[in-house]
């Protein structure tokens, strides 16, 4: 690698003037001419028969063009697809308007399309339902009992799939065990509501049959391979454009009925036809996360030692499947190991139909679960034992010369330094004084908690899933940065500008970075699962040193030396020794360009791609340490502390890494402290609009004291792990185990996300004696 | 979150106002600054015929003292109040309250007479106008005629204005030399509305005996409504810890609590006392020579 100027640089994001200046097209800002407003009427009941459907009254009032119901194209559009390889894995065909049956509120089923929103919205209130409704079930425990109302007739256990492993000695570990911690955990379903809902805008040429998709998406090319499939046309004909997108935590990561939908309606009525989400529909039809129910039981020595783990979790899954709906509960398993060596782990998952919107991917998917369980576990294991929690962690990390370190899980993880980021974590939070400081408090009624939570996750999607680069510099010299990822909100225009800058010895503002199209990027996955830069970020770098390599085969045939006996320096080739003579990389691409007599085998432009496939995932791990003070008399709770030591590898740009960790520990704070969806048993959401749902706000937040430990990872050349889901992974447990820590005088070890006031009252209340020895 | 399509006036007098009401009656709906009326209307839960906007309606939003009270307009926004300097001095309350009101853009469109009209009970000015004995002055075909605050609120989001009538201003006593006040809330976490919230006006004597004192509680119930009781049991006396605990615990009686999913109504029975007893103890605490 050479020496790097700009990786690791403080660089302001090139995103933000025009963000901030409200510069940026996002799919309500693209206009069309002739377009057409699409709303959709959607289900108010969670489960019932569509007995009938008149839709007369809304085809005649003026401004409406087009209304269909699900009926009416049921076998037009191809279902929405799921991906898992689960040989138990049930999929219930999931159209994109309910047909005969709605399994959930806010289940579409019926569309129109109009001259204006407004008539649009008018209209959906003349189209009348005859709906019969059908029992309910919403808790994904009851959902798998015998006499549960069943979802889909096909499957009447309403189980969606199952999923176990076993590895290593789980019987003799339980047996050999001095004590057995059990504990139940809950995580509870919540919304990830992306500042920008979704939106769709789809334009049809007839002449030129292309069919172009304007989404609101995190994966434009997945996207358009499977909107060619539901609606049966040829890929070389669809486009699909991801502008401007606010934000996804994963809720992105997804194909949905309406980006298919709008498709038909284009192709259809030959007109361009757009939506856009309301907040309500966001919070009805645009995918939850978490909801697990989970029981988790160690087996561990009176020394702390952890010989073995037991968890057996009910996933909800919703009514029906989005795209890796059934890939997220698995995923908690494979990561329960956490930072510990745990030699015999046990998991069984299963997963319920609910009639509830689906579960998917949310910023963490399926870490946060996990990491929440191992480290609530550990805490309940320190209590029980009476020990520390901070000495029970550090005795069970495995040393940092164990790696590559093997779970029981069947992972390995890649790098680590599980104790170096965990004591700069006590040093920053000043831990034994905290101790000390709690002691004293609780001798005058005041109950301080702290909570450490240690976690490792994983990250940038390895082996299976590519990404794509490309770097080409223009005759004139300024380069363009093509890749596959798809970031909305991350900053990679920044960072790949940062990484191809010093590549190639150009300044930075010389660099483009285009993503988000799939006719102006040749192929991509686009971004989730903190994948963007530690795979597509590769991909770019790969990329611009092959163009580094052609630049150095024109500039020896322009010296008229031997490519090995020149050097690239200060953004220069020079032939050895002779410093002052160079060719810098916009001169070659220009000289190339113009050359009347260049050899057949010199490329006649720098310009070349690259696909990275990592060999294995990466792991990305450090410490939290939160610290709150509880008032037991009102319930709520102060943060008057937080410290996040992380270990992202190499970083390419401190700034975007800091801004990632931010975002991720106030949404791990938002599923600590306030966050749930809730629906009441008859499936109605009682939490359907931010009026109810509460998400963090800024005001909400700490201060946050953010350092960082650096350990690169070997399974990729610029060492980097990724950071976009590590503060909402790392900060929930954390938070929760300072509450249960500071409720400890009242006998709580456990308390249930969210930690609402009136939840931690009435923990405080039914307290057998205040001022009890932890 | 489109509404239902209505017709929009916006006059440039009261009598042109309440003529209009006359004209339409049930199906005209007054909106000032919008931010309980909009939302019920983008949720199609009201769908009025005809929208009469007073904002267009100048004088109604001014905060001035007369001899010895506060007149504030209806169309004061809650930011205007926040930021009064003539209420941070003579009626600090009404700032405090104003302060603790949704975000910075609700409070710079909100007004203090749509909150009070609308009736929701869980908004936070009408613990403080309560608190402070507030009379409310409304104009209708008839007149005018001034009615107590503590007479207005009848239920969730009724009140006792008439459909032909409208609130043009809220009039409070200026505080007196040796007074306190506090307004202490339990936000709801999404919404910010009160869970519940507790409004405190003290005076006392030369001695820091409670002279008089006003308890203004919103979001117990289904209405907003003065603690009588613990007022009865605080005034005349020399506010102790103990007496603060004893009488504050009679804050909820007769009150029926809400119930709902961010509190039970045993939770919010509880939250009452505690409130009302740090709200008087923080009135104390404010009083001149205290804590200034």
């Amino acid at each position: 690698m050479p020496v790097s100027k700009l990786v690791g640089a403080r660089v302001k994001r090139h995103e933000d003037p025009s963000l901030m200046r409200g510069l940026g097209v996002y799919v309500d800002d693209v206009k069309l001419p002739g377009i057409l407003h699409v709303a959709i009427l959607r289900s108010p009941h969670a489960h019932a028969r569509i007995k009938n459907i008149d839709a007369n009254a809304a085809r005649q009032r003026a401004g409406i063009i087009a209304v269909f119901t699900g009926r009416e194209i049921k076998d037009e559009i191809g279902t929405i697809p799921t991906t898992a390889d689960n040989p138990t894995l049930r999929i219930p065909p999931h159209r994109v308007l309910a047909a005969d049956k709605v399994c959930y509120v806010g289940e579409g089923v019926a569309v129109v399309a109009a001259e204006d929103r407004y008539a649009a919205r008018d209209a959906l209130d003349l189209i009348q339902v005859d709906y019969e409704p059908l029992p309910v079930v919403t808790d994904p425990e009851k959902s798998l009992t015998p006499n549960s109302p069943v979802i889909h007739s096909e499957w009447p256990d309403n189980l969606a799939f199952s999923w176990q492993q076993e590895q290593g000695d789980i019987a003799g570990a339980f047996k050999q065990a001095d004590r057995i911690v059990k504990q139940r955990l809950v995580h509870q379903r919540l919304a990830p509501i992306a500042m920008e809902p979704r939106g769709v805008l789809a334009r049809y040429l007839a002449d030129s049959k292309d069919l172009t998709v304007w989404s609101s998406t995190q994966i434009p090319h997945l996207l358009k391979t499977h909107l060619a499939q539901m609606l049966n046309l040829p890929e070389n004909h669809l486009r699909v454009i991801a502008p401007e997108v606010g934000g996804g935590f994963g809720s992105k990561l997804n194909v949905y009925a309406e980006e298919a939908l709008l498709g038909y309606l284009a192709l259809k009525l030959n007109r361009p036809v757009k939506w856009i989400e309301e907040r309500q529909e966001n919070i009805r039809a645009t995918i939850h996360g978490r909801g697990q129910v989970g029981e988790v039981e160690a087996a561990v020595k009176k020394d702390g030692t952890i010989l073995g783990l037991r968890y057996k979790v009910v996933a909800d899954i919703g009514a029906y499947h989005q795209l890796f709906t059934p890939a997220i509960p698995p995923f908690t398993g494979l990561m329960l190991s956490g930072c510990y060596k745990i030699p015999a782990i046990a998991i069984a998952v299963k997963a319920a139909f609910t009639n509830k919107m689906s579960t998917d991917a949310y910023r963490g998917a399926g870490r946060p679960e996990a990491t929440y369980v191992i480290e609530r576990l550990m805490d309940c294991v320190a209590r029980e034992l009476r020990l520390d929690p901070v000495k029970l962690r550090q005795k069970n990390f495995p040393k940092s010369t164990e790696f590559p370190f093997k779970t029981a899980t069947g992972l390995a993880y890649d790098s680590g330094n599980y104790q170096s980021a965990l004591a700069k974590a006590l040093e920053l939070a000043g831990y034994g004084k905290l101790r000390r400081e709690q002691e004293r408090l609780r001798g005058r009624g005041r109950y301080l908690g702290v909570g450490v939570s240690t976690y490792v996750e994983i990250c940038a999607m390895g082996p299976g899933f590519w990404e794509y680069g490309k770097v080409e510099v223009e005759p004139g010299g300024k380069v363009n940065v093509y890749s596959g990822a798809s970031p909305h909100g991350q900053g990679q225009k920044t960072s790949f500008a940062q990484i191809v800058a010093d590549q190639l010895g150009v300044e930075l503002d010389d660099i483009s970075v285009i993503h988000g199209d799939t006719a102006l990027v040749a192929k991509g996955i686009g971004t989730f699962g903190s994948r963007a830069t530690a795979v597509g970020g590769i991909a770019v770098y790969q990329a611009a040193e092959k163009v580094k390599e052609q630049a150095r085969e024109l500039a020896s045939h322009f010296f008229e030396v031997d490519p090995d006996d020149l050097v690239f320096s200060d953004g220069k080739f020079n032939v050895k020794g002779v410093p002052r003579k160079g060719l810098t990389i916009r001169q070659i691409a220009h000289q190339a360009h113009g050359a009347t007599n260049l050899p057949g085998n010199l490329p006649r432009e720098l310009a070349a791609d690259a696909t990275f496939e990592p060999a294995n995932f990466t792991f990305p791990f450090g410490t939290h340490i939160c610290v709150v003070e509880v008032d037991p008399q009102s319930g709520r709770i102060e943060i008057k502390k937080y410290i996040a030591v992380d270990d992202c590898g190499k970083v390419i740009n401190p700034l975007l890494v800091d801004g990632q960790l931010q975002g991720g520990i106030a949404q791990g704070l938002g599923q600590a402290l306030f966050e749930e969806i809730v629906y009441d048993e008859n499936g109605q959401l009682l939490t359907g609009s931010l009026m109810d749902y509460a998400v963090p706000r800024a005001a909400d937040m700490p201060r946050l004291k953010l350092a960082r430990t650096e350990t690169p990872t070997p399974v990729n050349p610029l060492g980097i792990k990724g950071i976009g889901e590590a503060g909402t992974i790392g900060s929930t447990p954390a938070m929760v185990n300072a509450v249960a820590d500071a409720l400890a005088p009242f006998g709580v070890t456990h308390v249930d996300m969210p930690l609402t006031p009136q939840k931690v009252w009435r923990l405080c209340r039914r307290a057998p004696g205040a001022g009890a020895r932890r | 979150m489109i509404p239902a399509s209505f017709d929009y006036i916006a006059p440039k007098s009261l009598a042109e106002v309440i003529r209009a009401l006359a004209d339409h009656g049930e199906d005209a709906k007054l909106i000032a600054g919008g931010q309980s009326l909009l939302p019920l209307m983008k949720l199609r839960l009201v769908n009025p015929g005809l929208l009469i906007d007073i904002g267009k309606i100048s004088g109604l939003n001014g905060i001035t003292q007369q001899d010895d009270k506060m007149v504030i307009g209806a169309l004061a926004t809650h930011y205007q109040i926040e930021t009064s300097a003539l209420l941070k001095t003579r009626c600090p309350l009404l700032c405090q309250t104003a302060r603790a009101i949704g975000d910075v853009q609700v409070r710079n469109r909100g007004t203090i007479g749509g909150s009070l009209v609308h009736g929701d009970p869980a908004a936070d000015l009408p613990a403080a106008v309560l608190a402070l004995g507030g009379k409310l002055r409304i104009n209708g075909p008839s007149g005018e005629r001034f009615h107590d605050a503590e007479e207005f609120f009848l239920g969730p989001m009724t009140t006792a204005i008439k459909a032909n009538e409208v609130l043009t201003e809220i009039h409070v006593p200026a505080a007196a030399r040796r007074s306190g006040c506090a307004y202490l809330k339990a936000p709801q976490q999404a919404s910010g509305f009160a869970v519940l919230g507790v409004a405190v006006a003290l005076q006392t004597d030369s001695k820091g005996r409670c002279e008089d004192i006003g308890i203004g509680v919103t979001g117990l119930g289904e209405k907003p409504f003065r603690a009588r009781a613990v007022e009865e049991r605080l005034r005349g006396n020399k506010l102790s810890a103990k007496l603060i605990e004893a009488s504050t615990a009679l804050v909820s009686e007769g009150v029926d609590p809400l119930e709902d999913l961010n509190a039970a109504a045993d939770y919010r029975a509880h939250l009452a006392r505690i409130y009302a007893a740090r709200a008087v103890q923080a009135a104390a605490k404010r009083l001149p020579g205290r804590a200034r």
